[in-house]
């Protein structure tokens, strides 16, 4: 389990309503059913995701988040969730934005592009950085708009949003060592929990 | 839709489309490991009558089915296939080693394929009102001694689902691990979670939609005036006077073939190929294109092998069919009766069922808080699309039938 996902699952209370943009292979909702009796919906686009929730038996519905989601009521979800997709969305505002009005909260995690090797490999090689998190060149990317931390934080505040919790993931050593001390340098993933 | 142009039509696609492999038009005779093999019809009359939508009864009636697979000991693995305007309970296997095709879901139920026979026990039948055995207008009705005709009692798709939960008693199947269809299959397995909300576990609707579109109906009404002023139609009393409204009816077929298919479907299986005769000045050969004699064989076959009282009685079942017409036309409100988990699946190019429709029937289940997930399968081939093979589709459907079979396995255990 990604520690991403095991972070959300602390956000979020049993028994009540999900809905997961870009649920990839189901793994978050299958777990929040099978550990807190969560109920709710995955989208995605990928045909090979949507089988695999097929076959672990999570509710999985076709829909491109870039279409919004005008299909779904104010209020019709506690928690609206969306892991990794962010930098993916033609206008990652305005998803934001309906995911606070269809979903009381809001959860949201995706990559700090201001993190040190992405800004190392920037200053130092003069070209777009490529890693292991970020595998993919400038022209062939489904990474569109990339943010740092800090970025997102004055989206939200130019937004009136909430920021409930965050939270600051790094995989490897070294920026776990001063991820806490310095987010935006060292911080690999960021996981916001937003409300209205 | 059209379940009966499946096997009317490979023979023809087979010269227009050399390449195609089609597993359903393979040698006669063939019998591959993946076919349910040589099936037995059945059939059964029902005795206890049917009261029906319309407010008339049917006294008794004849029901003809086939099953493939085999009945577990808790007879929780039961499949009914609901079949869609032209179709009928030969769904999969052959009836004689020799017959050309198989049935016409035939690339969706049999051994390892998304409707498995290792695991499922399927049972498909003929619906009330049909043409292949089942009682419908051409039976003879018992209070006259003559056929039915046009005084068959007007049915709607509720009418089938009371009939095939009849046929599930008899089966001894309580419940359903699946009711699944397309088109106006789709419609009964909807209605089937409305009406009997503890006797099925998932149901699947492939192609579908809540209610038909006006310009659904239209195409419907122009096929029956086909149908009605051929003037051997003899007001539905053909039979009666030994006739038959052949050319009304293949008319009526060609119009619906021509919007179970797309544009672009149609243009590649094609184009502006000619058949015979030529452009070339001076020679006086009739022009005739490719797409107009695979038509005319459309119509053709189907004129001698349905009922053309059928084909209005279906039409308008079709037509009638508003899932939420008695709730308010809240869909979400009549979703609200149902227990089951749904899988739906749209095609892109369909554009009778188009997927638009498909998702208001998502989005209504979601509202309803019920569980459901959909895929969009890319296809050009139409509405059609439902009944022929696709990588995507098949394993999409697949994956749900897998996690249906196993959830049907972990309860015995």
């Amino acid at each position: 389990m990604r520690i991403d996902l095991d972070i959300i699952q602390n956000w979020i209370a049993p028994q009540t309503r999900v809905l997961d943009l870009g649920c990839g292979d189901g793994t978050l909702l299958e777990q929040l059913g099978k550990n807190k009796q969560v109920r709710g919906y995955g989208l995605e686009i990928d045909p090979q995701q949507i089988e695999r929730c097929l076959l672990r038996g999570v509710n999985v519905v076709e829909q491109n988040l870039d279409a919004g989601l005008g299909n779904f009521a104010d209020d019709s979800f506690d928690t609206v969730v969306m892991t990794q997709a962010l930098q993916t969305l033609r206008q990652p505002h305005l998803v934001v934005r309906e995911m606070l009005r269809v979903g009381r909260e809001c959860i949201i995690t995706f990559p700090n592009f201001g993190q040190w090797k992405a800004r190392w490999h920037l200053a130092f090689s003069g070209r777009m950085p490529v890693s292991d998190l970020l595998p993919y060149e400038w022209y062939d990317t489904p990474n569109i708009h990339f943010c740092t931390f800090r970025d997102f934080e004055v989206l939200s505040r130019e937004n009136n949003w909430t920021i409930l919790h965050r939270q600051v993931v790094s995989e490897s050593k070294v920026s776990g060592l001063f991820k806490d001390i310095l987010p935006n340098l060292f911080g690999e993933t960021a996981i916001y929990h937003l409300t209205r | 839709m059209s379940t009966e142009k499946l096997s009317s039509s490979s023979a023809k696609r087979a010269s227009a489309e050399p390449g195609s492999a089609e597993p359903g038009s393979a040698e006669p005779g063939f019998v591959g490991s993946d076919s349910v093999g040589i099936v037995v019809p059945q059939s059964h009359t029902f005795t206890e009558p049917l009261e029906l939508a319309c407010g008339r009864r049917l006294q008794d009636y004849t029901l003809v089915y086939e099953t493939y697979g085999e009945l577990n000991a808790d007879k929780s693995n039961a499949v009914l296939i609901c079949h869609a305007l032209s179709g009928h309970h030969h769904a999969a296997g052959r009836h004689r080693p020799e017959d050309k095709r198989p049935g016409w879901w035939d690339h969706y139920i049999g051994p390892g394929k998304p409707i498995d026979t290792n695991r499922f026990f399927v049972v498909s039948l003929n619906n009330l009102g049909g043409c292949h055995g089942s009682t419908g207008p051409a039976s003879t009705n018992p209070q006259t001694g003559k056929p039915w005709g046009p005084d068959f009692p007007p049915l709607r798709a509720r009418d089938w689902v009371h009939s095939q939960a009849r046929l599930a008693d008899l089966l001894g199947i309580e419940q359903w691990a699946a009711v699944v269809g397309g088109s106006l299959g789709g419609m009964q397995a909807m209605r089937w979670s409305l009406e009997y909300p503890e006797r099925l576990r998932h149901c699947v609707v492939i192609a579908s939609a809540l209610k038909l579109s006006a310009q659904n109906i239209a195409f419907n009404e122009t096929a029956r005036q086909a149908i009605t002023s051929d003037p051997d139609f003899c007001g539905g009393r053909y039979l009666e006077q030994g006739k038959l409204p052949r050319r009304g009816l293949a008319v009526a077929r060609m119009i619906g073939h021509i919007t179970y298919l797309s544009d672009d479907g149609l243009g590649k299986k094609f184009g502006r190929e000619l058949r015979s005769g030529t452009f070339e000045r001076g020679v006086e050969e009739q022009v005739e294109f490719q797409v107009q004699s695979y038509l005319r064989y459309q119509g053709d076959t189907f004129s001698t092998s349905f009922d053309p009282n059928t084909y209005i009685l279906m039409t308008h079942a079709l037509d009638y069919f508003d899932l939420a017409r008695e709730y308010g036309d809240d869909p979400v409100a009549a979703f609200r009766q149902a227990r089951c988990k749904f899988l739906l699946v749209a095609f892109t190019s369909d554009w009778r069922f188009a997927p638009d429709r498909s998702r208001e029937i998502v989005d209504a289940l979601m509202h309803a808080n019920l569980p459901v997930s959909y895929a969009e399968i890319e296809s050009a081939m139409g509405h059609d699309a439902f009944l022929l093979p696709n990588e995507r589709y098949q394993r999409v459907f697949g994956a749900y039938m897998d996690g249906v079979a196993a959830e049907t396995a972990g309860e015995v255990n």
